[in-house]
C-alpha cells in the first residue's frame, strides 16, 4: 500500500497528469481509441465521429460558459459560421480543406469576438439574451444572403482528401475527428493550468477582484469569446467536411441548447465533462431508438412513440442532473476515482 | 528572494468627492499616503472608508478632485481616471472587506493569479505549454511559494479556497495581494470578524509586511484598538470628511474624534 506520491520539483508537481494512476488511465483510453475503429461497425464509427465533433464543440462552449462564466446561446450560430466558412472557402476559392478549416476557425473567432462585445456591460441572463441575437442574426444572414450561402439550399462540398485518399468513409474520417478532439482537449487542459486560463476562471468567480488584481477583464472576456469560438468553428467545419452537406437546419437554436445541455450534464468547467456530455447526449437518442425497435414486437405501439420519448428524455435528463448531480458526469467520474483511490478502505486521506 | 523590493511611493488624494445620487459618500477628502509609515484609516461605520479605498483602486470614479500617484524618481500621474487593472499594475494592491477570492480555484491558483501582471504568456503559449511558458509558470510558482511560506499556508496549498475557514481565506486574500509585489497594500477591514488570537496573528503579518518586505500597508478599520497599536499614522474619517490626521496619541486626544466615536458629551 503506497502512502502517496511526492514530487520533488515544481515541474513534476505542475504536470498535466502528475499521478501514475492518471497516466495509466490515459494510456488505456488512448489504446482503446486507437483499437476501436478496427473492431467497430460502420454505424459505431459514425457515432464515434459524431461524438468526436461534438467533443470539440462542447470543449469550445465550456471554455466560454463553464470556465469563463459567460453564458452563450450562440453556439449553433458559431458552428454555422465555421461550417459555412469552411465550405465556401473550398467551393468558391478552391482552397484545400486543411486551409479552409484553419481559416474557418479564425473567421469564427472574429465573429465570436464581435458578438462578445456586449459582455462588456452584460452578465448572466442579459448576456445570454444578447448572444441569442447572434443566433438569430447569423441564421437570418445564411438563409437570406442567397448569393453567398445558397440560402436555404444545402451546400454540397467535396469530401476531403489526405495523401491521395478520399476521407469519405467513417473509418477514414475517424482519424481526423479523433485528432481534432484530442488536440482540442490537450490545448484546453494546458490553457487552464496557465496564465490566461487562470484569468478566465478568475473572471467567472469574481470579476471585480480579478480587475483589482491586474486582469484586464474586458480584454480577457473577448479573448475567451475568441478562443471558444475558434474551437466551436472547428467543430462546425469538421461537421461540414464529415457530412459534405451544409444546411442551416443543423445550426439552429436547438443546437445551441443541445450543447449547453452537454456541458451541464457533462460538467461545467471540466474537459472530461465536455467529452462525457458529448458522448452521453449523442448516444442517448440512439439508445432510446434501438430500445424502441427492440420492443417493436412485444409492444408495437411503442415504436411510434420513440421520437416523443427522445424529446422527453432530453428534458428529463437535464432536470435529473440539475437536481441530483449539478456538477455533472465529471463529478460522478471523480467520485468513482476517489472511491478506488483508497480502496478497499472507505475513507479519504 | 525573487519578489523584488518595493519602490518608495506616494498617493496624494486632493479634494476628492464622491456622490451617489443625493448621497455624499466623500466630501472634499484631502489625504497623503506615503511609503515609510504604517497608515491607518479609521472612522465609524458609513464614514466613507471603503468608498475612499474604492476610489484609490479605481473601482469608483470620484465625482470631483484628483488622486495622484508618484514613485520616487519615476514622475507622477493622475490615477483617478484609470481602470482598476492599470492601478494594480502601478503597484497598488488591495484586499476586500467581504472576502472576494476566486473560490473555485485552489489557494495556489489564487496566488498565481496575483502574479498575472508579471507574466506574459498568451492563449497560444498556454495551450501549447512549451518551453518558455512552462519556465514562466515554474519561476512564478517559486515566487508564490515564498508568499505561501511567509503566511504559513503550506497545508492548504492545494485546497479550493471556498472550503477554507474564514481566517484562512483572509490570509489567502492577503497572500494574493502580496503576490502582486505592490508598493502599497490597501487592507479593507482585515480583522473584521476575527477573535483576539486571530487579530493578533494578522497584526503580526501586517507588521512583517511593513518591516521585512518594505511594503506600505494602509489598514482600514472601525475598531480602533488594534489599529492604534500597530500603525504610526492615523487618519480619521467621519461623514465623508477627514476630521483628524496624526499619530495614534494625537488622534486619540482629538476632541473631534472623541465626538465622532463617543458622542459630544464624552469629553466635557
Amino acid at each position: 500500500m503506497h502512502s502517496g506520491v511526492f514530487h520533488t520539483s515544481y515541474e513534476a508537481d505542475m504536470g498535466l497528469r502528475p499521478m501514475p494512476a492518471q497516466r495509466v488511465r490515459l494510456a488505456l483510453f488512448v489504446a482503446a481509441v486507437l483499437i476501436f475503429p478496427f473492431f467497430a461497425s460502420n454505424y459505431g464509427l459514425n457515432l464515434a465521429n459524431q461524438v468526436a465533433i461534438a467533443t470539440v464543440g462542447a470543449i469550445g462552449l465550456n471554455i466560454l460558459t463553464g470556465y469563463t462564466g459567460q453564458i452563450s446561446l450562440g453556439q449553433g450560430a458559431f458552428m454555422a459560421v465555421g461550417a459555412y466558412s469552411a465550405g465556401l472557402l473550398t467551393l468558391r476559392l478552391g482552397l484545400p480543406w486543411g486551409v479552409s478549416i484553419g481559416l474557418a476557425c479564425v473567421i469564427t473567432a472574429a465573429v465570436g469576438v464581435f458578438f462578445g462585445l456586449p459582455s462588456l456591460r452584460l452578465k448572466g441572463l442579459y448576456l445570454a439574451i444578447a448572444t441569442l441575437a447572434a443566433q438569430v442574426i447569423v441564421e437570418w444572414i445564411i438563409t437570406h444572403w442567397t448569393a453567398l450561402t445558397g440560402g436555404t439550399e444545402a451546400l454540397v462540398i467535396p469530401a476531403p482528401e489526405l495523401m491521395g485518399e478520399r476521407l469519405n468513409t467513417d473509418f477514414r474520417f475517424y482519424w481526423v475527428g479523433v485528432t481534432a478532439a484530442a488536440g482540442t482537449a490537450l490545448f484546453a487542459a494546458n490553457l487552464f493550468r496557465s496564465r490566461v486560463g487562470r484569468a478566465f476562471v478568475a473572471i467567472r468567480d469574481q470579476d471585480i477582484a480579478a480587475s483589482a488584481m491586474g486582469v484586464n477583464v474586458f480584454h480577457y472576456k473577448l479573448l475567451a469569446f475568441a478562443t471558444s469560438s475558434f474551437f466551436v468553428g472547428l467543430s462546425g467545419a469538421l461537421l461540414a467536411y464529415y457530412r459534405t452537406i451544409v444546411t442551416w437546419e443543423r445550426f439552429t437554436l436547438e443546437t445551441s441548447i443541445l450543447y449547453l445541455a452537454m456541458i451541464i450534464v457533462g460538467g461545467l468547467g471540466t474537459i472530461v465533462g465536455s467529452f462525457l456530455g458529448a458522448v452521453f447526449l449523442t448516444l442517448l437518442p440512439v439508445l432510446i431508438g434501438s430500445a424502441g425497435q427492440a420492443l417493436q414486437d412485444a409492444a408495437p405501439g411503442v415504436a411510434g412513440l420513440v421520437p416523443h420519448i427522445q424529446q422527453a428524455a432530453f428534458g428529463l435528463v437535464i432536470i435529473v442532473f440539475l437536481i441530483f448531480e449539478p456538477r455533472g458526469l465529471a463529478k460522478i467520474w471523480r467520485n468513482v476515482k476517489d472511491y478506488f483511490h483508497v480502496w478497499p478502505f472507505a475513507y479519504r486521506r | 528572494m525573487s519578489i523584488r523590493a518595493p519602490e518608495a511611493a506616494r498617493i496624494e488624494i486632493d479634494d476628492v468627492s464622491l456622490r451617489f445620487g443625493g448621497v455624499t459618500a466623500l466630501d472634499g477628502v484631502t489625504l497623503e499616503l506615503a511609503s515609510g509609515s504604517l497608515h491607518a484609516l479609521i472612522g465609524p461605520n458609513g464614514a466613507g472608508k471603503t468608498s475612499l479605498l474604492n476610489c484609490i483602486s479605481g473601482l469608483y470614479r470620484p465625482s470631483g478632485g484628483s488622486i495622484t500617484y508618484s514613485i520616487e524618481g519615476g514622475g507622477e500621474r493622475r490615477i483617478d481616471r484609470l481602470p482598476p487593472h492599470r492601478i494594480a499594475r502601478l503597484g497598488i494592491a488591495r484586499t476586500f472587506q467581504n472576502i472576494e477570492l476566486f473560490k473555485h480555484m485552489t489557494t495556489l491558483d489564487n496566488l498565481m493569479l496575483g502574479r498575472h501582471m508579471h507574466m506574459r504568456g498568451g492563449v497560444l503559449d498556454g495551450g501549447l505549454y512549451w518551453g518558455r511558458q512552462q519556465r514562466e509558470e515554474v519561476s512564478e510558482r517559486r515566487s508564490v511559494e515564498e508568499v505561501i511560506d511567509f503566511l504559513e499556508l503550506q497545508a492548504v496549498r492545494g485546497d479550493l479556497v471556498g472550503n477554507l475557514s474564514y481566517g484562512q481565506q483572509k490570509l489567502v486574500e492577503l497572500g494574493r495581494a502580496l503576490a502582486i509585489e505592490p508598493n502599497f497594500l490597501l487592507l479593507d477591514e482585515p480583522m473584521a470578524g476575527m477573535n483576539v488570537e486571530e487579530k493578533e496573528s494578522l497584526a503580526r503579518f501586517v507588521l512583517d509586511v511593513y518591516e521585512e518586505w518594505n511594503i506600505t500597508p494602509v489598514v482600514i478599520d472601525h475598531d480602533m484598538d488594534v489599529v492604534m497599536e500597530i500603525c504610526d499614522r492615523v487618519s480619521v474619517l467621519d461623514f465623508g470628511r477627514v476630521i483628524a490626521v496624526g499619530s495614534p496619541d494625537e488622534v486619540r486626544a482629538d476632541p473631534d474624534v472623541i465626538d465622532a466615536y463617543l458622542g459630544e458629551e464624552a469629553h466635557v
